[in-house]
């Protein structure tokens, strides 16, 4: 035995009862770097001293509730009902085309809510598509002679979103109707309810707790875009942070602002996390067999048929068709605006942003496995709190950190005689930063979800082999990971691209990504002369699309 | 000292108590089992020796080195300690083949001095041609004998086994037992075993401890906790048992069947008499039963005869459910094929070494 006896570090002497090792002491670090942006929000907003608070409370701050709760409502109906009806479509029925729904109707979920509006827009305004062939049809001539709805409203934001968003209710309602027991079903139908009957009483309410997920997840990403908003005119919060921030240039306003809106994500995290607890010890019966598939013809197939159609055409193939055909006429505008250079820029962001977030990810899904306290987990649960808070927030919350923290190196550096400028401010540090915090849900969650499936024996059995921690994380856990991380990495990578409002504002001066290029240009009525841009965006999109229903496909308990 | 010490060790999870002051020594090359049914805490036992698990109130020393220490909070990670530990689960790295996932614990640099020793041991469990296959094409019985491998590879100071035979189909197993028996002993450390199945226990233990609700109840040879049993609870464990409620008087404890010797208990005490079905003989009603090899002299023939209710045969042995005069019924288990009739009468005997007298607590 040539091991010595150990002694307990140095620091377990000075705190006899709190003993952290290097795991605990970096998620700690992990998620206390995630906490800021939030607790810098919440403190600006108390020690404002501009008293703009009763300007905003008197003037803007029901209208900001009214448009966001009303969009929220609006968006959140439209998806559930497109989402789980799409998904028992196509889980529980046959028909033509039904085989190729199943992975299609996740496609709407590459295209950014902003490139749609603007695709919509552009096809139905006055002088688009639409209307021009309405007017040639019936012989009218001018905007009075007939009505059309107004496209660039409520309304047009929520059929936006809807369209772009329902993936996220579908994707979640799929995998749970496809992890129901045949059985429940079956007996639901010996009892003597018919096909819808068994959906409505007993498919619906065993998905609920998916569903309301899928839904709070779809309400998430509504309080967060800037974009649609904006372009759409529609005075939500976000839109009105940006408003107070940027227009009245108080910074202390839009942190009051984001402040109450912090409220609204606290109800919708706390709502989501309850329905995850919700899914836990669900099934009854562990049996599965094929799932019973109801063969439609005739009208009821055209009509499934059409109700699983209409949700791709609008939310994908349409801005595909319309932004490719731009594309192929005005490429070369698109490539002398510098196209290369924001698909660099866009590829530095994203690719940098996802290296960090897996490897932040991993280590923290790590340190909850090796720990037994409740520190890291209370850190682990505080490090994914991110993904619910809107960009505009976020945004509020990084920047003013890093200015300060610019500002005292700077002091530092005066003190001992080197002349610093902004170290942070000024390149894409915050602009990762931000990503970070938004985005470390998605790779902890996956790391975590990955690290899950590895029995803890495998961690036993390596340590008593002879592996430190470390060595078992790199020499068992991260291959068998390995493809799970790719797949975190690819989703962190995508969701950085689309990433619009957080990138707006944290950006350098003068650097533009494909998502701000595309913005500023559709929104100056040059969505033509950007199609480009926005249809490599949709591409990128597509990767994760296609994982996630190669994932989908497999996760059936028992088919395999 | 040698060997591995696992001295008053008490655990909790939680609110939850699993352990309470157990202490259990293995010599070098002997073979300790801990027995008990799941949740007395014998796994966390093993967990707690090997480090995955930290220890709060006890000593772990493990050939004269103390690894854990409750009292001063000192605990040496899982890496440093020298332990083999075999899952149930055998945990073998999928990612891995054969080899690899033998050569896991072992320095690259001075493992080739043991790959003469990984190539004989695969050959003694007939596995040298699946040196490069991976686990998960391997059977049940293959995956474990390669996971006993990696546990031995480094050459550890103790060697843990957890529940090892559990996963196997009941055909393979006594084969299985027997080869790792064999390369245990040959390795000559200190081992401890948990397990749930007192034939296993006896099987491959020097010595049992067994294990009920976080204390160990008792420690002896498997000899003599079959034939000794500290406790009802220990009688019950090594198998089902005819019970009778008796009274003590003039040293002998009533019974329905007559009464027996209740040597160092009061007159007047109440006790449980417990009867294993095997410690029967019977013969038909016009014989007297005839005692087997191993048995006392002196059985205890019953008086009169007894009504046969049914009998099965279960192949090694015989299952025949008697009817006593009061009404009440006994099992028993005889040796070979005994089929009395139902209804038809039989005479018994009892093998007292089988009776065991405890004071109804």
């Amino acid at each position: 035995m040539t091991a010595q006896a150990q002694r307990p570090p140095l620091i377990g002497h000075l705190l006899p009862k709190i003993q952290f090792s290097p795991w605990t002491l970096g998620a700690l670090v992990i998620a206390a770097l995630v906490a800021t942006p939030i607790l810098t929000v919440l403190y600006i907003a108390v020690t404002d001293t501009s008293h703009i608070w009763e300007h905003l409370y008197n003037s803007v701050l029901g209208l900001y509730l009214e448009r966001t709760l009303l969009l929220m409502a609006g968006v959140g109906t439209g998806t559930l009902v497109i989402g789980t009806g799409t998904a028992w479509l196509v889980t529980m029925c046959r028909f033509r085309g039904s085989r190729i729904f199943e992975w299609a109707l996740l496609l709407p979920l590459a295209v950014p809510a902003y490139v749609l509006a603007f695709v919509v827009t552009d096809q139905l305004e006055y002088a688009g598509n639409v209307q021009v062939a309405l007017r040639s049809l019936f012989g009218w001539t001018r905007p009075q002679d007939y009505w059309f709805p107004e496209i660039r409203s409520m309304g047009g934001a929520i059929t936006v979103m809807t369209l772009v968003l329902y993936p996220y209710v579908y994707l979640l309602a799929r995998a749970a109707f496809l992890e129901q027991s045949v059985c429940v079903l079956e007996v639901s139908r010996t009892l003597g309810k018919t096909a819808l009957g068994s959906f409505i009483h007993v498919a619906v309410p065993l998905a609920r707790p998916a569903i309301v997920v899928g839904v709070t997840l779809v309400l998430m990403e509504v309080i967060n875009d800037f974009g649609t908003v904006d372009y759409f005119a529609v005075r939500t919060f976000t839109a009105g942070i940006f408003d107070v921030w940027l227009n009245m240039n108080s910074m202390g306003g839009a942190a009051q602002l984001s402040s109450v809106l912090l409220l609204v994500v606290l109800v919708l995290i706390v709502t989501e996390r309850l329905a995850r607890r919700d899914r836990k010890f669900h099934h009854t019966s562990g049996k599965y067999s094929e799932l019973p598939s109801y063969r439609l013809s005739g009208p009821r197939a055209f009509l499934a048929f059409t109700a699983c159609a209409l949700p791709v055409l609008l939310g994908f193939i349409l801005p595909a068709a319309v932004l490719t055909h731009y594309a192929f006429r005005f490429y070369e505008e698109t490539l002398s605006a510098d196209y290369f250079s924001f698909v660099a820029n866009s590829l530095i962001l994203s690719a940098s942003a996802a290296v960090l977030a897996l490897i932040i990810g991993l280590f923290l899904a790590y340190a909850v496995r090796l720990s037994s306290g409740p520190w890291v987990k209370i850190a682990s649960r505080t490090a994914s709190i991110g993904y619910a808070v809107p960009g505009a927030i976020l945004a509020v919350g990084v920047l003013w950190p890093t200015g300060a923290l610019d500002q005292s190196l700077s002091w530092i550096g005066g003190h001992l005689g080197f002349s610093i400028g902004a170290v942070l401010i000024g390149t894409i540090a915050p602009v990762v930063y931000g990503y970070l915090v938004r985005f470390l849900a998605l790779s902890y969650g996956t790391a975590e979800a990955s690290l899950g499936k590895i029995t803890p024996s495998m961690d036993g059995a390596a340590r008593t082999l002879g592996a430190s921690p470390a060595g078992a994380l790199q020499r068992v856990h991260f291959p068998l990971m390995r493809g799970s991380l790719l797949t975190a990495a690819i989703l962190v990578f995508v969701d950085c691209m689309k990433e619009l409002p957080l990138t707006m504002i944290l950006r350098p001066f003068n650097f533009d990504t494909l998502a701000t290029f595309v913005f500023q240009y559709a929104s100056d009525e040059l969505l033509e002369e950007s199609a480009l841009g926005a249809l490599t965006i949709v591409g990128a999109g597509i990767i994760p699309v296609i994982l996630l229903s190669v994932t989908i496909a497999r996760s059936r308990p028992g088919s395999r | 000292m040698s060997g591995l010490h696992l001295r008053a060790i008490s655990h909790a999870f939680g609110s939850h108590k699993v352990l309470s002051g157990v202490s259990v020594f293995a010599a070098p090359g002997e073979l300790v089992c801990l027995l008990g049914p799941s949740g007395c805490g014998k796994t966390t036992l093993l967990r707690l020796a090997a480090g995955l698990e930290t220890l709060q109130t006890g000593q772990v020393e493990i050939n004269g080195t103390i690894v854990a220490d409750g009292k001063d909070r000192h605990q040496m990670p899982p890496e440093q300690r020298g332990v083999g530990l075999m899952f149930q689960d055998y945990a073998l790295f999928p990612h891995l083949n054969v080899r690899d996932n033998i050569a896991f614990g072992l320095d690259p640099v001075k493992g080739g001095r043991r790959s003469q020793w990984i190539d004989e041991a695969l050959a003694t469990m007939g596995l040298t041609a699946y040196a490069d296959a991976y686990p998960h094409t391997l059977s049940g019985g293959q995956q474990q004998r390669v996971a006993l491998i990696r546990a031995l590879a480094p050459g550890p100071q103790i060697l843990l086994l957890d529940e090892p035979f559990s996963g196997l189909d009941v055909t393979r197993r006594a084969q299985i037992r027997a080869d790792t028996l064999e390369l245990v002993k040959k390795s000559g450390v200190a081992t401890l075993m948990v397990t749930h199945d007192p034939e296993e226990a006896m099987f491959m233990a020097d010595r049992i401890l067994v294990m009920n609700e976080g204390r160990v109840v008792q420690d002896g040879s498997p000899v003599d906790l079959y034939f000794q049993p500290a406790d009802t609870f220990v009688a019950e464990f090594f198998g089902p048992v005819n019970q009778f409620n008796g009274i003590v008087k003039d040293g002998r404890a009533e019974t329905p069947l007559g009464s027996f010797d209740a040597p160092g208990l009061a007159d007047g005490a109440q006790v449980d008499i417990m009867i294993r079905p095997e410690g029967f003989r019977l013969s038909f009603a016009n014989e007297t039963p005839k005692p087997m090899p191993g048995d006392p002299d002196n059985l205890m023939i019953l008086q009169g005869t007894l009504e046969v209710v049914t009998a099965r045969p279960l192949g090694r042995s015989s299952f025949i459910v008697l009817k006593l005069a009061n009404g009440r019924t006994i099992e028993t288990r005889i040796p070979g094929v005994f089929l009395p009739g139902a209804g038809s009468q039989v005479s018994a005997a009892v093998n007292t070494r089988q009776v065991h007298i405890f004071k109804t607590t």
